[in-house]
C-alpha cells in the first residue's frame, strides 16, 4: 500500500488535508509550523491511545487467536500455531455464505442509494428550521428497541398480518414475505437507512447550489445538470452512504434470523456461531480478521479513487 | 482457571505488551485465581456476602428472589444470559466473578471437564433430599459432585390437532423428515435453529441413539444425519429457537420442533390448547436439565449454598416451576405445583414415553461436525 | 427545452420529491405505529391482540430487573456519549487539520470499529479485559467486568463514529473564516471557540446524537462485557425474547421513545432563541 503512495504522491498529497512542506521556508514560518505540528499530537493523542488500548491491542489478541488451535472443549490452545483456520474459509461453503451475504448487502445498499437519495435531496432543499426538524423525525423511530422495532416489523410481514390482509382485500391474495430474502432486505433497508440519509444529507446540506444554478444558465437540462454537478458534488456523502449501508448489512445476523427465517446461512450468524455455540473461536477470528483486510483494502482504493477523482475534477473543492 | 497453556503464553507475550513488571508477571503465572473459597465451612442458611447470581432470563420468580432477600439480608446481584455459551465465556474469562450459574446437563460435563466448577457441600444442602431419586448420578457428573437440577424439559414437537390428524394421529419425526408425511401437513414446518438439537432430532428419526452415536464416535451417523437435513431444509418455513410456539399459535407455523416450556407457555397464556398440542414422537426425542452449580472462582461460596438450598425447599421450588412451566426435579414439591401443570403431559411425559427420551451428551470434537452439518444443510 | 416545459418538469420533479419523502415517513413510521399500539396489548403474548389495557405499563415500571437494566443503559449511554464526543471531534480535528506523526495509522484505525462485525468486537474485548484485569491483579486490586468495562467498550467503537461524522462536516468547511479570525489576531483557542466550534457544532450535535444511539441499541458486545448486575437494557430484552415477546418489551420501548421525544422537543425549544442560521 504505502509503496504504491509513492508512485503517485500527488494524489496521495491531495488527500491529506494539512499543508504541505514547500521546499523553503522562513524560521518563522518553519516554527509554525512546528507548532502545528505539536498542536496536532496534542489534540490527537487522548483518541489515539484511546483506540490504541481498547481497540488496537484486543484487536491484535484475536489476530493472534486466529492462529490458534481449538481443543476439544471448545477452548483457544495458544499453542501450536497454525493455519487451519484460514484454510477453512477456502471451503465452497464458506464461500458461498461469503457471496450470498455479500449479495444482499449490496441489494440492500442499491435500494437505500435509491429510496435515500431523493429523500435527502428533498430534505436539504427544505427551509433550515423545517430542516432541523425533519432530520429528528427520521431519527426518533430509532430510539425505540432494535428487536422490538424487527419484531414489529415481523408482525406487519406476517402470513396473518396487515400486509398480506391489505393485499388480500385488494384481491390479490394472501401471500407470505416473512421468512423469505425480501423479508430480509426489507429489515435491513428499514434498519440502515438513516445511516444513508444521514451523510447524502450532510453532503447535499453544504452543497454550493450556485454550481448546479451556472450549470442550469449553460442550458444543461434538469437532468444534466443533477448528473454532471449535484452527483459528482455528493460523491464523497454517497460513497459514506455506501459503506455504512453495506458494512452492516454484511454482517447482519438478528434480522436475517428473526426476518429471513434463517434457512439460508449469512456470515454474520456463521461468525457470531463459532463464538457461541460452535466454540471455534480461531476460525470466527480469522474470518473478522479477513473481512478487516479486506475493509482496509476498500479504504486504500477509494483513498485513491477519491484523490484522483480530486485531481481531475477539481470540483469537490 | 483458564487453561494453563492460555495464561502462560499470554503471560509471555505480555512481557514486551506491557513493559512493566517481568517480576509481577510471574506471580500471576503462578497464583492465578486462588480465591480461598471453602465451601465445607458452610452451614445450612450461612450467608457470607452479595450473591451475584448468574441466569437464564425470564427464569426465575421474582418473588423468590425477594423473599430470599428478605430472609438472608443479602442482596442479590441478578444477571442473565442467552445461552450456556455466553455463560461459559464469561466464566472462563474470569474477569466476571459469579457465585452461582444454571448450567445445562451438557455444558455441566464441559464445565468439569475445565476444572471450572466447585465441588458443593451437600452438608449446607439439607434440602438437597427433596429431589427425585431419579436424578442421582446423572451421565454428566456421575459422582454428583458439582451440581444439583433446577429444571428440566424435553424436546419434541409442537403441533395443531389438524395437522396430526392429516399424519395418522400418531406424532413422529417423519412430519418433519419424511416428504409424503410432511406433505400432508396443511401449513409450515419449522425446526429448532441449534445444531445439536436439530442433528438429534434427525438421528432419532434415522434410528440412532443419540448416546450412544456420540459417546462411539459414530461420525457416519452424524453425517447421515447431516445429509436428511440437508434434504429436509428446503421443506421448512424457517428455523427458530425463540418464536416457535408463538408462530405456531399465531398459524405461520404448523408443526414446529422446539422445548417443551417454550410451546406451554405459548399455549397456557393464548388457550391454544383446544387446538395445538405438544408430543414427543414414537421414536423419542430429547430431554434436558438445566442445573445450579458454583463457578471454581466465586466469592461468596456460602450465599451460592444458601441460595440453592432456598430453591429446594418444597414450596419454592414449586413456585419456580409454576413460574416457568418446566418440570420440576423437586419430589417434595409436588403437592404445591398448580394441577394444570402437573396434568399436562407435554410437561410430565407417561412412564412410557419418557423411556424415549434422552440426554444429549457433550459432543467433545464431534461437536464441530454437528455444527457442520446444519452449515452444510443451511447452503 | 421550453421554458415552459422546463418549469413543469421541475414541478413534477418536486412533486415526485415530496411524495418520496411521504413514503420514506410512512415506511419509518408504521412499525413504530404497530410497535406502540402493542404496547397496549392485554395479551401475554406480543402479536396475538386480546384487548385494550395499560397493564404492561404496570408491569414494566414494576420490574425491578427492567428499571435496573433502564439505569444501567442509561448511565452507559450518557458517559460513553459524552466521552467518545469529545475524543472524537479531537481526533477528526487533528486529521482533518493537522499533520503528525502516525496521522496515517489514526486515519486507518478510526474506521476499523465500524467494519468489524460486532460479536468480534465483543469476544476480542472480553479476551482484553480478561487479561488485563490478570495483569493489573497482580499488582493489587481485583477489577472485575461491570458498567465500567461496558461503557469503556461503546466509547471504542463511539469515537469511530462521532470522528467519521464530524470529519464529514470538516470536509468543505471555509477556513477563510478561520484565516480572518487568526488575522485579527485572535489566539487559536478563541479561534476555535468563536469561529470553528461553532461551525462544526452541527457535525459534533449529529455525531453525538448516533453515539446516543448506538450504546442505546447494543446487544452484543454490552452482553459479552458487563459482569454481575450490569445487564443493559437491550441485553435484558434480547435474553427476554427467548421466553417470547411480551407486549411489556414494546412498553419499555415506548416510554423511551416517550422520553427522547420529550427531551429532544425541549432542547429544540431551547435552542430557538439562537438559531440563526448562518
Amino acid at each position: 500500500m504505502s509503496s504504491l503512495r509513492r508512485a503517485k504522491p500527488a494524489a496521495a498529497q491531495s488527500t491529506d488535508a494539512g499543508p504541505d512542506t514547500p521546499p523553503s521556508l522562513t524560521p518563522a514560518e518553519l516554527a509554525a509550523q512546528r507548532r502545528k505540528r505539536r498542536t496536532g499530537t496534542l489534540i490527537a493523542t487522548p483518541g489515539a491511545l484511546y483506540l490504541l488500548i481498547f481497540f488496537v491491542v484486543p484487536l491484535g489478541l484475536i489476530t493472534v487467536y486466529s492462529f490458534a488451535t481449538r481443543t476439544s472443549t471448545g477452548r483457544t490452545s495458544l499453542s501450536g500455531w497454525n493455519l487451519n483456520s484460514y484454510e477453512r474459509i477456502a471451503d465452497d461453503v464458506i464461500l458461498g455464505i461469503i457471496a450470498r451475504s455479500a449479495w444482499l448487502a449490496f441489494l440492500t445498499t442499491v435500494l437505500c442509494l435509491l429510496v435515500a437519495y431523493p429523500f435527502a435531496y428533498y430534505l436539504a432543499t427544505r427551509p433550515a428550521r423545517l430542516r432541523a426538524r425533519l432530520l429528528v423525525l427520521v431519527m426518533i423511530p430509532f430510539w425505540t428497541n432494535g428487536l422490538v422495532r424487527i419484531f414489529a416489523i415481523r408482525f406487519l410481514l406476517g402470513s396473518n398480518g396487515p400486509a398480506s390482509a391489505l393485499s388480500e382485500a385488494m384481491g390479490f391474495g394472501t401471500f407470505r414475505i416473512l421468512f423469505t430474502p425480501t423479508a430480509v432486505v426489507l429489515g435491513m433497508v428499514y434498519g440502515f437507512l438513516t445511516f444513508m440519509v444521514l451523510p447524502l444529507y450532510v453532503a447535499l446540506e453544504r452543497m454550493d447550489w450556485r454550481l448546479v444554478e451556472a450549470a442550469r444558465d449553460l442550458y444543461a437540462s434538469g437532468a444534466k445538470a443533477f448528473w454532471r454537478v449535484t452527483v459528482p458534488l455528493t460523491r464523497s456523502g454517497i460513497v459514506a452512504g455506501c459503506v455504512l449501508v453495506f458494512v452492516p448489512s454484511f454482517g447482519s445476523y438478528v434480522v436475517p434470523e428473526i426476518l429471513g427465517g434463517a434457512k439460508t446461512l449469512l456470515i454474520g450468524s456463521y461468525v457470531a456461531r463459532q463464538f457461541q455455540a460452535a466454540r471455534n473461536w480461531p476460525l470466527g477470528a480469522a474470518l473478522s480478521v479477513l473481512v478487516i483486510v479486506a475493509m482496509l483494502v476498500a479504504v486504500a482504493i477509494n483513498q485513491r479513487n477519491s484523490a484522483n477523482a480530486e485531481r481531475t475534477q477539481g470540483v469537490t473543492r | 482457571m483458564i487453561s494453563l497453556a492460555k495464561t502462560a503464553s499470554w503471560t509471555r507475550r505480555a512481557r514486551w505488551l506491557a513493559l512493566a513488571a517481568a517480576a509481577a508477571l510471574l506471580v500471576s503465572a503462578c497464583g492465578g485465581g486462588g480465591s480461598d473459597n471453602a465451601a465445607d465451612d458452610c452451614e445450612p442458611g450461612e450467608t457470607d456476602g452479595d450473591l451475584a447470581f448468574y441466569n437464564w432470563a425470564d427464569y426465575m420468580d421474582e418473588e423468590l428472589l425477594l423473599a430470599f432477600e428478605e430472609e438472608t439480608g443479602i442482596s442479590i446481584d441478578y444477571t442473565v444470559y442467552e445461552s450456556n455459551e455466553q455463560m461459559l465465556s464469561q466464566v472462563e474469562s474470569e474477569a466476571a466473578i459469579y457465585d452461582l450459574v444454571v448450567p445445562s446437563d451438557y455444558m455441566v460435563a464441559l464445565m468439569i471437564e475445565e476444572d471450572l466448577l466447585l465441588p458443593l457441600n451437600y452438608d449446607a444442602l439439607p434440602n438437597f433430599s427433596n429431589i427425585d431419586d431419579a436424578w442421582d448420578n446423572p451421565p454428566f457428573d456421575p459422582e454428583h459432585r458439582y451440581h444439583v437440577a433446577y429444571q428440566w424439559g424435553t424436546t419434541g414437537i409442537g403441533m395443531t390437532y389438524d395437522a396430526l390428524d392429516a399424519i395418522g394421529g400418531e406424532s413422529s419425526w417423519a412430519v418433519i423428515f419424511d416428504a409424503d408425511t410432511a406433505a400432508q401437513v396443511p401449513g409450515g414446518i419449522s425446526m429448532l435453529d441449534d445444531a445439536p438439537e436439530a442433528v438429534s432430532a434427525a438421528l432419532k428419526y434415522l434410528g440412532y441413539s443419540i448416546t450412544e452415536t456420540i459417546e462411539s464416535g459414530n461420525e457416519d451417523a452424524i453425517r447421515e444425519a447431516g445429509a436428511l437435513l440437508k434434504a429436509t431444509n428446503d421443506r421448512l418455513v424457517k428455523y427458530d429457537s425463540v418464536t416457535y410456539g408463538d408462530d405456531l399459535v399465531n398459524g405461520e407455523v404448523d408443526v414446529a420442533h422446539g422445548w417443551s416450556g417454550g410451546f406451554a407457555q405459548a399455549f397456557f397464556e393464548t388457550d391454544a390448547y383446544e387446538t395445538h398440542v405438544y408430543t414427543i414422537p414414537v421414536e423419542g426425542g430429547v430431554r434436558w436439565v438445566d442445573t445450579m452449580a458454583i463457578p471454581h472462582n466465586a466469592d461468596n461460596v456460602c450465599s451460592a449454598h444458601a441460595m440453592i438450598n432456598f430453591l429446594l425447599d418444597a414450596e419454592n421450588g414449586a413456585a419456580l416451576t409454576n413460574y416457568t412451566y418446566y418440570g420440576s426435579p423437586n419430589e417434595a414439591s409436588t403437592p404445591y405445583i398448580l394441577d394444570e401443570i402437573l396434568e399436562d403431559p407435554g410437561i410430565y411425559p407417561p412412564p412410557d414415553v419418557y423411556e424415549r427420551l434422552e440426554l444429549i451428551p457433550q459432543m467433545g470434537d464431534l461437536g464441530l461436525i454437528v455444527q457442520d452439518m446444519l452449515t452444510e444443510a443451511k447452503s | 427545452m421550453s421554458n415552459l416545459g422546463t418549469a413543469g418538469a421541475k414541478r413534477s420533479a418536486t412533486h415526485l420529491l415530496k411524495a418520496n419523502a411521504w413514503f420514506v415517513f410512512a415506511f419509518l413510521y408504521v412499525p413504530i405505529v404497530v410497535l406502540v399500539v402493542f404496547s397496549f396489548n392485554d395479551s401475554e403474548r406480543v402479536n396475538v391482540w386480546q384487548g385494550l389495557s395499560a397493564r404492561w405499563y404496570g408491569e414494566a415500571l414494576g420490574n425491578t430487573q427492567v428499571i435496573s437494566a433502564l439505569r444501567v443503559s442509561l448511565i452507559v449511554a450518557i458517559s460513553s456519549t459524552i466521552v467518545s464526543t469529545v475524543l472524537g471531534t479531537a481526533v477528526a480535528l487533528a486529521l482533518d487539520r493537522y499533520r503528525f506523526k502516525g496521522r496515517r495509522a489514526l486515519d486507518g484505525t478510526v474506521y476499523l470499529p465500524i467494519v468489524i462485525p460486532d460479536i468480534t468486537m465483543a469476544v476480542m474485548l472480553l479476551v482484553f479485559f480478561a487479561e488485563a484485569f490478570k495483569l493489573i491483579d497482580t499488582f493489587g486490586p481485583r477489577l472485575t467486568l461491570g458498567v465500567t468495562t461496558v461503557a469503556l467498550s461503546h466509547i471504542a467503537f463511539n469515537i469511530s463514529f462521532v470522528a467519521v461524522v464530524v470529519r464529514a462536516r470538516l470536509d468543505q468547511f471555509d477556513r477563510t473564516l478561520e484565516e480572518a479570525a487568526r488575522d485579527l489576531y485572535a489566539t487559536p483557542w478563541r479561534t476555535f471557540r468563536r469561529v470553528t466550534l461553532p461551525l462544526i457544532a452541527p457535525g459534533i450535535a449529529a455525531g453525538a446524537l448516533l453515539a446516543l444511539t448506538l450504546s442505546l441499541d447494543d446487544v452484543v458486545i454490552s452482553a459479552f462485557t458487563a459482569g454481575p448486575g450490569a445487564t443493559t437494557l437491550p441485553v435484558y430484552v434480547f435474553s427476554t425474547i427467548r421466553q417470547g415477546v411480551t407486549p411489556e418489551l414494546n412498553a419499555i420501548s415506548t416510554l423511551m421513545l416517550a422520553a427522547s421525544i420529550t427531551l429532544v422537543v425541549a432542547s429544540l425549544a431551547l435552542q430557538r432563541p439562537r438559531s440563526t442560521t448562518p
